[in-house]
């Protein structure tokens, strides 16, 4: 047994809030599961800023294209190990893919997740690359060479056939990628949304609403990494691109606060019998993290910040590094704010019995593999995953313009 | 050539269109789940009869001891609730401990309208959402109706303790699978009756097979008005109560 949780346990109970059931004290779904939706919404919102490029021919993005796909692949790689981990057998996960249950919308994830990986993002990631693979290996030696042959899949075909068919392929990739991307993230949103006897949860509304929350932290992370590496390579940022990009960003916000508003009018209006704690709820337990860092500093403060650039630089041609730093701040912000969405649904739908009759408390842990180093780890991990992918698939070129005259 | 192409297509559309409605006819509830008393066979139930009720708590003690539950207060397979209704429409609750008298006392207090007790346990639902969310399995439904957790399998995900609607489920700390009530499986399929109604001394539990003709079940559901806990959410619970308040949830 463990006398750790005992301890953390025993030290909750004098912080409940009325009635909950006895069973209901320990929150079972922490930190991790609040750092997996978090992750895959990155994935799904990198790649549905890629397909931008691809297939609605935004062409001023363009300087993102490879850089949201390696993000898509960095995230997706890190979004099961924090699934895993969290597993009471960790050393089982296999079962879920072996033996899966099909009315489980949670055992669907196998699939989901091996089809969006194999399927999408790493054949789109192959064809964009295979001729620069080619073409790196032939200048390069040792131990480059053999790694780019060999994710070239040894194909030597530089040919113009051979380059029509990488275009035509990838198009008909990011057509089936978008679908996918939602498949992705509403499917994230549909094993919260399924759950009847949550109501916090149970909304028709809730993988919608995942599904362009996730679309915003994706297009921010993006946009946020480019202002952030373009500069420590030397380059300058293109501000037509971000600027195009921002405004996506700015639709993408006032669709999810959109989506947001209706949910919670919705649920005021219909006033069922949860109404009296769920509000309780919010304005004690979710206070900090619901109004003011998600809707407040997420979602209003950045709309406002970014509306007033829109207004300012048509008008008085706002300087560019003053945007910049607008840009800069927005983006920031929403990446806590969509973290924050993730934690209010996620540690929210646990803090109120199902008698709806009281609350419990979520105690965050340090150490261990639910606490808070561990988050941080997982959530640093794809950072580090995308450095080493930017070191074996530069996207200098396209990012920065930076050797293009090699004509490599 | 044309013709393996379209061969492989014909080929992939069918196993992809395939793939999807079986999977899809698999998720619907009907086609997943027994939601009716099989015509042979037994079919278990459990009976609650709240006016008898007298909040000993032998039960939760006695569930402890034949299932090895932890005895720390926050895994239960069951466990009586204490309801206290006051004339100011008021009402508190709260689960009672073994060996505490249960305060306040409330003959003497002329504020309390009407106080009970409720005994809870898992509602072996007939539609139960826990078996339709384990994504590996782990948790099923046995011909006689009773919602049973394979601790060998479970990966401990707790996606079903999310989806009970009653809370009757929890981790178990020294396997970290789920776990909850099985109706003492062990006991009923030699024939005994679960531990809780076999020590409850006012015959507030009742179980029995819901097939049977004559049995302390069938007799307690003819002789009862009876209601079950959330009807709404059409989980189907087998675990009937009569004299139910409508403040129980």
């Amino acid at each position: 047994m463990n006398p750790e949780l005992m301890r953390s346990l025993h030290d909750l109970l004098p912080q409940i809030q009325g009635f909950i059931y006895p069973n209901e004290i320990e929150i079972h779904w922490g930190l991790l599961i609040v750092v997996y939706p978090y992750i895959t919404g990155v994935v799904a919102g990198a790649f549905i800023l890629a397909s931008l490029v691809k297939v609605f021919n935004v062409k001023e993005v363009q300087p993102l294209y490879r850089l949201s796909l390696l993000t898509a692949l960095a995230y997706l790689l890190v979004a099961p190990i924090s699934l895993v981990s969290h597993l009471g057998h960790p050393e089982r996960f296999y079962e879920i893919l072996l033996t899966p249950q099909t009315s489980s919308a949670m055992a669907m994830f196998g699939f989901v997740y091996a089809w969006y990986l194999m399927a999408v993002l790493l054949l789109e990631i192959w064809f964009v690359h295979r001729t620069d693979m080619i073409a790196w290996a032939e200048q390069e030696t040792g131990v480059m060479r053999f790694l780019h042959r060999t994710l070239a899949l040894f194909s030597r075909d530089t040919g113009e056939r051979a380059v029509v068919f990488d275009h035509k392929a990838l198009k008909v990739i990011t057509i089936v990628g978008i679908p996918s991307a939602f498949l992705l993230h509403g499917y994230v949103g549909f094993i919260f949304g399924s759950i009847k006897a949550n109501p916090w949860w149970s909304s028709v509304l809730i993988p919608i609403v995942f599904l362009f929350s996730a679309i915003v932290s994706g297009v921010a992370l993006v946009i946020l990494l480019y202002m952030i590496i373009t500069p420590l390579r030397g380059g300058r940022i293109d501000m037509r691109c971000v600027d195009k990009a921002v405004d996506f960003l700015f639709y993408t916000v006032i669709v999810d606060f959109s989506l947001e508003f209706v949910d919670f009018i919705h649920r005021v209006y219909q006033s069922e019998e949860e109404i009296k704690i769920l509000s309780e709820m919010v304005m004690s337990k979710l206070f900090a993290s619901l109004i003011i860092v998600q809707v407040l500093l997420g979602m209003l403060i950045p709309l406002l910040l970014i509306t007033l650039t829109k207004i300012f630089r048509k008008r008085f041609s706002l300087n560019e590094d003053l945007r910049k730093m607008v840009y800069f701040i927005s983006v920031i912000l929403i990446q806590f704010g969509v973290f924050a969405t993730r934690w209010n649904v996620v540690i929210g739908g646990q803090m109120f019995s199902k008698s709806f009759r009281g609350l419990t408390t979520y105690k965050m842990g340090f150490g261990g593999i639910e606490g808070l180093l561990y988050a941080i780890f997982l959530l640093i991990l794809p950072i580090v995953i995308l450095a080493v992918l930017m070191k074996v698939l530069p996207p200098w070129k396209e990012m920065i313009g930076e050797g293009a005259s090699e004509g490599a | 050539m044309t013709g393996r192409r379209t061969f492989l297509r014909g080929f992939l559309s069918v196993l992809l269109s395939g793939g999807a409605i079986g999977g899809i006819l698999k998720i619907l509830p009907s086609k997943a789940h027994a939601t009716e008393a099989p015509l042979k066979g037994k079919w278990y139930g459990f009976g609650v009869s709240v006016d008898k009720c007298i909040g000993c708590a032998r039960c939760m003690d006695a569930c402890k001891t034949e299932n090895n539950v932890p005895r720390e207060p926050f895994f239960f397979r069951t466990w009586v609730e204490r309801y206290i209704i006051r004339k100011n429409g008021a009402t508190t609750v709260k689960t009672i401990e073994p060996n505490v008298d249960p305060s306040p006392e409330t003959a003497s207090d002329k504020s309390i309208l009407r106080s009970f007790f409720v005994p809870k346990l898992c509602n072996q639902c007939a539609h139960p959402p826990c078996v339709q969310v384990c994504p590996v399995g782990a948790t099923f439904q046995t011909k006689d109706g009773v919602v049973l957790v394979n601790e060998k399998k479970c990966i401990g995900c707790r996606y079903c303790i999310q989806a009970c609607p009653y809370g009757a489920r929890y981790l178990h700390p020294a396997t970290r699978t789920a776990d909850k009530c099985t109706f003492c499986y062990h006991r009923i399929s030699r024939g005994l009756l679960p531990a809780c109604v076999e020590v409850c001394p006012t015959q507030a539990r009742v179980f029995g097979d819901l097939n049977a003709a004559a049995s302390p079940m069938s007799r307690f559901l003819r002789m009862n008005k009876i209601h079950v806990l959330k009807p709404g959410l059409n989980t189907e619970p087998k675990v009937y109560y009569a004299s139910l308040d409508g403040e129980v949830r």
